[in-house]
């Protein structure tokens, strides 16, 4: 089948295009971006299976990529399934979506990670990159077999919530990953510091009677994990940054030309501690909500570049993972269905334009996970989200395709979402 | 005045003339517990569940004291391990004990905010008998009615909280009680039992127990917990016994007529040496006690529509 994508404006970064053109896709690829392609498209009249969609006053971009998700399959599937969060990611807007490796049994060999492919196949929505764990069990011991597990289909590496606090094996797997492009990230969080912590150190945390989690828990891993990057001369990418005080560290690595890069996720940009005072366990996550000046912090370090990616940290659970004493509660968000309204936001207050979000939600992961995505150059896979961003819409976590409902932003407005979600040129959600 | 709430979950949200109205109520319960016949029929027929998630003899003592004392029928269930171990979970427990139908749960949990999630979910009046490092509101009433007992007043008094700031419930809720009534807060403990950005609660912050009680009107000791050692915020019980007791020496730096609190279980020479505790002219700890029965009669009576 063919399509043809028409009257809407196109943001593509990667070609610094960003005005009102046409796109054709054919074989699951960019056939051609230009304009008035429905005009001779019309004028030749010979093609009756092409299919012309009509997107005036949309925007159109390449497919969004979330290079952070939870999708609890094996192992955790009255969380999430692979199938429910494919679905879930299509729903949000996102073409590709990166998945962390603390399954049980944990992505730490081949066996895992074409099981994750062949449900990912099955499901056929999204495309699905499986991130491989750093250490045998993520126990931070011994390096699994990252040749092994890139043969099988990994993209990256990480121990995800479980940092690796030996920075010998940090170093060790920094260095060896670098040898066969494979991104190691780092979920930096110094567990001695954070001990049994549950939100932010800091008023609220007092006042609630909460143990808390300083922000330096957080910064002292990246200190080091920049270090070590420094030293090595290798890449490292800092998941999920929530302080001022990492910002500040890494922008300062930028400017010294290390190979840093770093993401952080939308609630670390709109929430903070504060929500915590009615103890709803939605807004318990790791890292935490943090202050208000740290939301400032990383406002500025989403404008200035020194955060390259927006990724939402997708965390599914089941009601009895939440429906608990705030102490006892999981942490995490389901983020995948409201991480481009989300977004959206940092758009219509000026603090990003279109061309820097798109960057930040596409062409950045892709060149971080070394995917070739990201772009709607002509003979790229026809990976594309249409946003429509006009449209106001209300999040109710019943709607949710994703099994994980818990979300802080449940009933919030938003303004703005993805309508048409096209994986390798077919459509995979239409929520026109 | 009417009293309005369905519970008592911390200070924080209660008003100045709320808590007033709640010690003066308990000032005329007060009567009732040193009468031959201790017992007055007011909450006959009412159900009071006592659910405690957490050790507490005085406590659920005193709350099982005031609910007899007032003719209701009170039911004590203690749970020396968390709802997770349990099994069934602080949801569930809450609705099978809403099915039946008693007017009044009263709950200690370790986890800071139990009482809240319960009071969201039950329509049954709640009140929160301790929980976490969060908030201990029937403490602090009772310790507002034992200062005000003895110094005729709360307001432009000098207070000082010594010890364990950062996991003692009893010192948020005294912080908030104490300030809205006027007092000056001063807390002094090792940096590492002072929890971030207390001053911004609008108190003083001392390390040294000398400066803190320097002129002060009432010194409220805190206990130490013994496993806290564990976590590095003090090095050992003899040293923070040679630094922080409350003792003989150090007490002359306060006024004449200063009262010593604390809300128990005391350690007896670790935060307050046993002449200072044994000690009438200043201890009014027992005195605390016996208010504290008073203060949950009058709670009880208010929740259950008495003011009506």
């Amino acid at each position: 089948m063919k399509l043809l994508l028409t009257g809407a404006r196109v943001i593509d970064p990667a070609q610094n295009i960003d005005s009102p053109l046409d796109i054709s896709v054919e074989n699951g690829r960019i056939a051609k971006v230009g304009a008035n392609l429905s005009r001779s498209t019309k004028s030749k009249d010979s093609d009756k299976t092409t299919k012309i969609v009509d997107l005036t006053g949309m925007i159109v971009v390449p497919g969004l990529i979330e290079m952070r998700t939870h999708l609890r399959e094996p192992g955790f599937e009255y969380k999430e399934t692979i199938a429910t969060g494919s679905a879930a990611a299509v729903a949000g807007g996102f073409t590709s979506i990166a998945c962390m490796p603390n399954t049980n049994p944990i992505n730490d060999n081949r066996s895992i990670t074409e099981f994750i492919l062949r449900k990912a196949a099955e499901a056929a929505l999204a495309n699905i990159y499986p991130v491989g764990a750093i250490s045998m069990d993520s126990a931070g011991s011994k390096l699994t077999e990252f040749w092994d597990l890139k043969e099988a289909g990994v993209v990256a590496l990480s121990d995800d919530g479980k940092p690796v606090m030996n920075a010998a094996l940090m170093r060790r797997a920094m260095e060896y990953a670098s040898s066969l492009q494979l991104a190691v990230i780092s979920h930096c969080e110094d567990t001695n510091l954070s001990a049994d912590g549950l939100m932010n150190e800091g008023y609220y945390s007092t006042i609630l009677g909460l143990r808390g989690i300083p922000a330096a828990a957080e910064e002292v891993m990246i200190a080091r994990d920049i270090l070590i990057a420094e030293f090595t001369k290798t890449p490292v990418h800092i998941a999920h940054v929530s302080t001022a005080g990492s910002v500040h560290l890494i922008r300062d690595a930028k400017k010294r030309g290390l190979k840093v890069t770093a993401e952080t996720a939308p609630h670390y940009f709109t929430l903070t501690d504060e929500a915590l005072q009615s103890y709803d366990t939605n807004f318990k996550i790791n890292p935490p909500l943090r202050s208000e000046q740290d939301v400032k912090a990383i406002k500025e370090g989403l404008a200035d570049g020194t955060i390259d990616v927006i990724a939402c940290d997708h965390a599914p659970h089941g009601r009895t993972d939440k429906e608990v004493e705030f102490e006892y509660a999981a942490n995490g968000i389901s983020g995948l269905e409201t991480s481009l309204g989300l977004s959206l936001n940092l758009i219509n207050s000026k603090i990003i334009s279109w061309p820097e979000l798109i960057t930040k939600m596409s062409l950045n992961p892709a060149r971080i996970l070394n995917l070739p995505k990201g772009t709607l150059k002509t003979g790229a896979d026809a990976d594309i989200t249409v946003i429509n961003p006009q449209v106001k819409w209300t999040v109710d976590v019943q709607a949710f395709r994703s099994r994980g409902k818990n979300s802080p932003f449940h009933g919030r407005k938003m303004q703005g979402k993805a309508i048409l979600t096209i994986v390798g040129g077919e459509i995979k959600y239409d929520g026109r | 005045m009417k009293f309005e709430r369905k519970d008592i979950l911390g200070i924080k949200e209660l008003s100045v003339d709320e808590i007033n109205f709640i010690l003066e109520t308990a000032e005329s319960f007060l009567e009732v517990s040193t009468r031959k016949i201790k017992k007055v029929p007011t909450l006959r027929g009412k159900t009071i569940i006592n659910l405690f998630y957490e050790a507490s003899t005085r406590t659920r003592t005193s709350f099982e004291i005031a609910g007899k004392r007032l003719s209701a029928d009170t039911i004590n269930i203690s749970s020396s391990t968390s709802s997770v171990v349990k099994g069934e979970t602080l949801i569930d427990t809450a609705r099978n004990l809403e099915a039946m139908n008693p007017d009044v749960i009263v709950i200690r949990h370790s986890a800071s905010g139990a009482p809240q999630m319960l009071a969201s979910l039950v329509k049954q009046s709640i009140i929160n008998a301790g929980d976490g490092a969060h908030e201990h509101p029937t403490q602090a009433l009772l310790d507002m009615m034992t200062i005000k007992e003895h110094k005729g007043k709360i307001a432009g008094l000098n207070v000082a909280i010594i010890g364990d700031i950062e996991h003692s419930r009893v010192a948020r809720s005294n912080i908030y009680g104490l300030s809205k009534m006027g007092a000056n807060v001063i807390l002094a403990g090792p940096a590492t039992m002072m929890p971030r950005d207390i001053e911004q609660m609008g108190v003083k912050v001392s390390n040294k127990i000398e400066e803190a009680i320097e002129g002060v009107d009432v010194i409220m000791m805190l206990r130490i917990q013994l496993e806290r050692q564990k976590n590095s915020i003090f090095p050992s019980l003899r040293e923070y016994s040679q630094r922080y007791c409350l003792n003989r020496n150090n007490i002359k730096l306060a006024k004449k007529d200063v009262i010593v609190m604390h809300p128990g279980p005391i350690n007896r020479g670790v935060e307050i040496s046993p002449d200072i505790a044994d000690d009438p002219s200043f201890s009014v700890i027992l005195d605390q006690v016996n208010k504290g029965v008073a203060v949950r009669m009058a709670l009880l009576y208010l929740l259950t529509g008495g003011s009506e």
